[in-house]
Formats: structure tokens, C-alpha cells, sequence
């Protein structure tokens, strides 16, 4: 039951739980987690053995045939659901950053915690052989930890009585950019295969990932998320700025380390599992508020968008072009257009 | 309402080396419209910002009703007081009604964001400021003026028995600061509330305020009501500025006339 008394607030629930009716974003929540499912179920079904869309439903909805099961469940499905995983972390990591800062520039791919995560993972797999340090650690590892410095280093050297969004930005660009440029280097440096190997890796490729690449990022996801989630109520108040929040009675500090930290580690966590897949963390957020109207990115909307853009790239990436791409080519190539038509389009209906 | 007192005690505030406030101590008067003046860079607003738990003090303390404000839960201390920055800006395409329910934040949990109790009083804090038809609107495409009783709303909806105004008519032309001031003064007499703010027009400060504190140079050097306090010799001393002071033929308060160096008629003397 829903009751108003102040325009577009309609009350939902009573007692001890009560939230604000939103029903479009219920409607878009709801349409974007059934376009998800729908591109994998198509993403799952091209390949040497064809598979129409109803029925790779059916196998993962728990029927079909003991051979469609094995191509599905064991052969197919780890790859698609490894891209959703990834993109929904970009997605949500990028709209808390978004929020936080309230600049959409400020998304973890731009403000080099993507390219800290990057050059972690480089560094293994260029110099993991010799007598390196971080030859022991692994890839995942060191991607994670690349991706957390990065993001400290940020934030320590944009803190001035408070995280500024543009001095952010500013710093953000310049370490990405040293970042980048460490990265190259090592490919420099590097023997020749090795740099090969990172270089397809950098493109963010969803290629032969498995279960194994899939269940421990589900885990740090559904973790991560939970604790974004939970943060929502939060961020709604840190959004009107730092004095504004401390005034509401937010411990803006805390809540704002405790999202950032989350945030950089899913952004680390999809590094790891499919590479610096280029541009979900700063277009899903962005095209998520322009769907759903909101004032600030939805967070589990985005996260929707995010999963639906890289899954749709995959399925574009291995089908729909003549040479197969890795993904993360194809979302920059379709996230950055799209971004400008939304932005264009939203504009002219403000000034109509 | 007005049960609630605020002391500054020895206060020393400043960023980094810098001291902008040094040794003030003040009470500020329960139920009262308190305004706090002073020349630029004279530390009015870090004042406003310490007493708003929003800088810590280098040294010295605000009470709130005999504590320490620095050692309350800030959730706490959001349910007695409640502060509205300078020129504050809301995230662009938030409506009217999503920012003045922000004001319910100290009163909701995660599971509790939108009560009964959240909805009569954002209802109400509407209506009082008169911006109910608004309410659907975005706070960006709103005027200066209506986008500032959007904020005040806001801050009432918040139910605190003080709130703190850092220069609520900056950016704002005089009808409009008529407004927002008008406003304020209704809040006072109609809700008891008290109310400290920083303004930069003496005259209205002296028309809306029945307590001044006026500041230079980090410290406070005199605080009363506007009729004792304003003279042609204060404002000599704290703002270097040539003035008289007449009487204000519409309060019957007193009214600063500025004296400039060529502008002025012969017949008044320098």
C-alpha cells in the first residue's frame, strides 16, 4: 500500500520498514535484469553447436538434454556469467565514485585504479619468471593490489579537509597516466611473448574463462556489493556535499572510505577476472540515471547496465564482427557513442 | 522548543598554522535570532562552522548544553541542530521534495527511510516555506531565491530546535533577501526556534537580528542588542568604514548610511 502526501514521494510499507515508492526504477531494475538474462541465453546459444534462445533458457532454468547441458552448464555458460560479474562490478564501482564526487568523470577507468589493477598484472606476468617479487603472488593478487594503491595514492593526494570531485579528477588523470606509461614500459622491457600475452589480456578478454575465473569473483561481487547496497542510504546524503552530510549527522569520513574502498576493490575484482575491460565504470552509471531519471547514478541499476553492456559486447565481439575481438575493443566502441546519443538526446528534450 | 544552549568556551580555531580565531567565548541567547557580523576574513563563518561541529577547535570547546560538541554522536547532535552551508548546491535533476526529505536523514535508518512521521513533517516544512507547488520541480531549475527556501525547508524539516544559516542571502538581490530573511523571522516566531546566522548587510543584520555579535580579527568585540551596540564609532573601529546612524523610519532600529569619499552632499561633514 502506498500513500502521498508530498509530490512524487508516495510512502511504501509501514512500521519499522518503510522506503520511498519509485516505480520507475522498480520497472527499470526489473527490465534490465530480464535483458541480462536474455543476452546471455543468446550469448550462450551461438557457437559450433547452435543453441536457440528458449532452449539455453530452459537448460539453465534446470531442463534440456544431457548433451545441451554439458555445451551450456560446462562449455558456455562460465564465460557469459565471468562478463556479467565483471560488468556489474564496473558498473556499481563506477557510480559510487560518480556519487561520491558527484562528477561523472571520476570513474575508477579514468582515475587510474583500473590502470593500477593493469600495471599489478603486467608486472607479474612480464617479470613473474625471474627472481621478481611478484612472481610469487600471481596475477589476481597483484592486480588487487595494484588496483587498492592506486586508489590510496589517489586519495591521499586529493585529501584537503575533505575529497574535492575536480582535484580528484586532476590527480586521478595524472596518476592513470603515470600508470599507463609504467604499464608500456614493461611491455618494453619485456620479452616479446610475454608482452603478448599481457597485451591481449589489457584488452579485457572474456576468452576461456571458466568456473574457476566465475565462482571467486561471484563471491567478492555478492560481498562487495552487499556492503554498496547497504551504503545507499548513506550516499543519498553525502551526495548534497561534505558540510551538508556532517550536518545531516553522517560520519562522512567513515561512510565515505568504507564506499570508496569497496569500490576500488570490485573494480580491482573485475581487473582480475577479465582485464581493464575499457569504459563500463564510465558509461554504465551514466547510462543508468539517464533511463531510470534519477538525480545520481542507481547503484543496482547501473550494475545491470554494466552487466548488460559487457555481455552484449561479447556476443557482438565473438558473432556479429568477422574477426573475433577481445571485449573490452567492442564496449568502448559501443559505450562511447551511446553515451553522447543519451547525452544529446536528453539534452534537446530539457530544451524543447 | 528552545530548550537547548549553546557556549563557545576559549575558542581557538584555524586551518593548518593559520589562526582565524583566537580565544573566543560567547553565549549564544536561547529562542533569539542571533546574527554575527564583521569585516571579511574577520573568522564569522569558521565561528558559524565550529559551532556547527563542522571544523574541530585547535584548543577551547563549544558546549552544547554544558558537553562538549566534538564528543556528542553527530547523529545526535543532528536531531538539536541544524546548519545550512554557504551557497550550497544540490546534485543536478534532485526535485524539490527528495532534497527536503534529506533533512529526515538523523531521524531514518536503513530500513526506516521514509515514515509516516518523515512525511508530515517534510509536508509541513513544504507548506511553511511555500514551496508545496514546487515540490516536483528540480532544485537546478529553480530561481536563487526559491532554490534557497528549498535548502531552508530542508534544514526545518530536519526539526531542530537551533539552526545555523552561514550567509543565507549571498547571490540573492534585495527583494529576494527580504524574502529569505522575512522567512527566517517567521521560523522564529512561529516555531521558537533559535537561530545564529552570518550576514553581510549590517542593515538587515541590525532589522532581523535581536542579538549581534560582532567580530574582528578572530575575536569578538562586542555583543548585544542591534540598539546599543550600532554606533558611528564602531563602525569606524571594526569595519574602518565613515558612516552615520540614523533612525530607521520603518523599525525604528538603527540605520547605517555610508559616507563615500565624493558621492556625499556638502552639507555633511567628514
Amino acid at each position: 500500500m502506498t500513500t502521498t502526501l508530498v509530490p512524487g514521494r508516495p510512502r511504501f510499507g509501514r512500521g519499522p520498514l518503510t522506503l520511498v515508492w519509485r516505480p520507475r526504477l522498480v520497472v527499470v531494475d526489473v527490465a534490465l535484469l530480464v535483458l541480462v538474462f536474455l543476452l546471455v541465453c543468446l550469448n550462450v546459444g551461438r557457437g559450433d553447436y547452435p543453441i536457440s534462445v528458449p532452449d539455453v533458457a530452459a537448460v539453465i532454468l534446470g531442463g534440456g538434454t544431457d548433451a545441451e547441458h554439458f555445451i551450456v552448464w560446462d562449455l558456455r555458460l562460465p564465460r557469459s556469467v565471468v562478463g556479467l560479474l565483471v560488468g556489474a562490478g564496473f558498473g556499481m564501482s563506477g557510480a559510487i565514485w560518480q556519487s561520491i564526487t558527484r562528477n561523472p568523470l571520476a570513474s575508477p577507468d579514468l582515475l587510474g585504479i583500473t590502470a593500477g589493477a593493469s600495471a599489478g598484472a603486467v608486472a607479474v606476468i612480464v617479470f613473474g619468471g625471474t627472481a621478481f617479487v611478484g612472481g610469487a603472488i600471481g596475477v589476481p593478487a597483484a592486480a588487487m593490489v595494484g588496483g587498492l594503491l592506486a586508489g590510496v595514492v589517489i586519495y591521499l593526494l586529493a585529501w584537503r579537509r575533505g575529497i574535492e570531485g575536480f582535484r580528484l579528477v586532476l590527480i586521478g588523470v595524472a596518476v592513470n597516466g603515470i600508470l599507463l606509461a609504467l604499464t608500456n614500459w614493461m611491455l618494453v622491457v619485456g620479452e616479446i611473448w610475454d608482452a603478448q600475452e599481457a597485451t591481449v589480456w589489457l584488452n579485457g578478454s572474456l576468452n576461456g574463462r571458466g568456473w574457476s575465473d566465475a565462482v571467486p569473483a561471484a563471491i567478492a561481487l555478492g560481498a562487495i556489493g552487499a556492503v554498496a547496497l547497504a551504503s545507499t542510504f548513506q550516499l543519498s546524503a553525502l551526495k548534497l556535499g561534505d558540510d551538508t552530510a556532517r550536518a545531516l549527522g553522517v560520519r562522512v569520513q567513515l561512510s565515505q572510505s568504507v564506499l570508496l574502498v569497496a569500490s576500488v576493490l570490485l573494480a580491482a575484482m573485475c581487473v582480475t577476472a577479465a582485464g581493464p575491460i575499457g569504459f563500463i565504470a564510465f558509461v554504465a552509471p551514466q547510462v543508468a540515471l539517464r533511463i531510470a531519471r534519477t538525480s545520481g547514478p542507481p547503484l543496482l541499476a547501473s550494475a545491470l547496465t554494466g552487466a548488460a553492456l559487457v555481455v552484449g559486447s561479447d556476443y557482438v565481439a565473438r558473432v556479429l564482427l568477422p574477426v573475433e575481438l577481445p571485449v573490452g575493443i567492442v564496449t568502448t566502441a559501443i559505450g562511447g557513442p551511446f553515451l553522447m546519443y543519451l547525452i544529446i538526446r536528453t539534452n534537446r528534450r530539457l530544451s524543447r | 522548543m528552545s530548550e537547548h544552549q549553546i557556549t563557545a568556551e576559549d575558542l581557538v580555531l584555524g586551518y593548518g598554522d593559520r589562526v582565524v580565531v583566537d580565544g573566543l567565548t560567547t553565549e549564544i541567547p536561547s529562542g533569539k535570532v542571533t546574527t554575527i557580523i564583521g569585516p571579511n576574513g574577520c573568522g564569522k563563518s569558521t565561528f558559524l562552522r565550529a559551532v556547527a561541529r563542522l571544523l574541530k577547535p585547535s584548543s577551547g570547546q563549544v558546549l552544547l548544553d554544558g558537553k562538549a560538541i566534538t564528543s556528542m554522536r553527530t547523529r545526535e547532535v543532528a536531531k538539536v541542530l541544524g546548519m545550512l552551508p554557504q551557497s550550497p548546491t544540490a546534485p543536478e535533476g534532485l526535485t524539490v521534495a527528495d532534497l527536503v526529505a534529506k533533512g529526515r536523514h538523523p531521524h531514518q535508518s536503513w530500513l526506516r527511510q521514509w515514515s509516516s512521521d518523515d512525511e508530515t513533517e517534510v509536508e509541513a516544512a513544504l507548506r511553511l516555506t511555500g514551496m508545496h507547488e514546487l515540490a516536483a520541480r528540480p532544485v537546478d531549475e529553480l530561481s536563487g531565491g526559491q532554490r534557497q527556501r528549498a535548502w531552508i525547508s530542508m534544514a526545518l524539516a530536519q526539526e531542530t530546535d537551533i539552526l545555523l544559516l552561514d550567509e543565507p542571502t549571498t547571490y540573492l538581490d534585495l527583494a529576494h533577501q527580504v524574502e529569505v530573511l522575512d522567512l527566517v523571522d517567521k521560523l522564529h516566531a512561529d516555531l521558537d526556534r533559535t537561530i545564529v546566522m552570518v550576514l553581510h548587510d549590517l542593515n538587515l543584520a541590525v532589522r532581523y537580528s535581536d542579538h549581534l555579535i560582532v567580530m574582528r580579527e578572530g575575536r569578538i568585540v562586542t555583543a548585544g542588542p542591534p540598539d546599543e551596540l550600532i554606533t558611528a564609532d564602531l563602525l569606524r573601529d571594526v569595519f574602518g568604514l565613515d558612516s552615520q546612524v540614523l533612525v530607521d523610519p520603518v523599525s525604528g532600529r538603527p540605520m547605517i548610511v555610508p559616507i563615500g569619499v565624493r558621492r556625499s552632499a556638502p552639507t555633511v561633514q567628514h
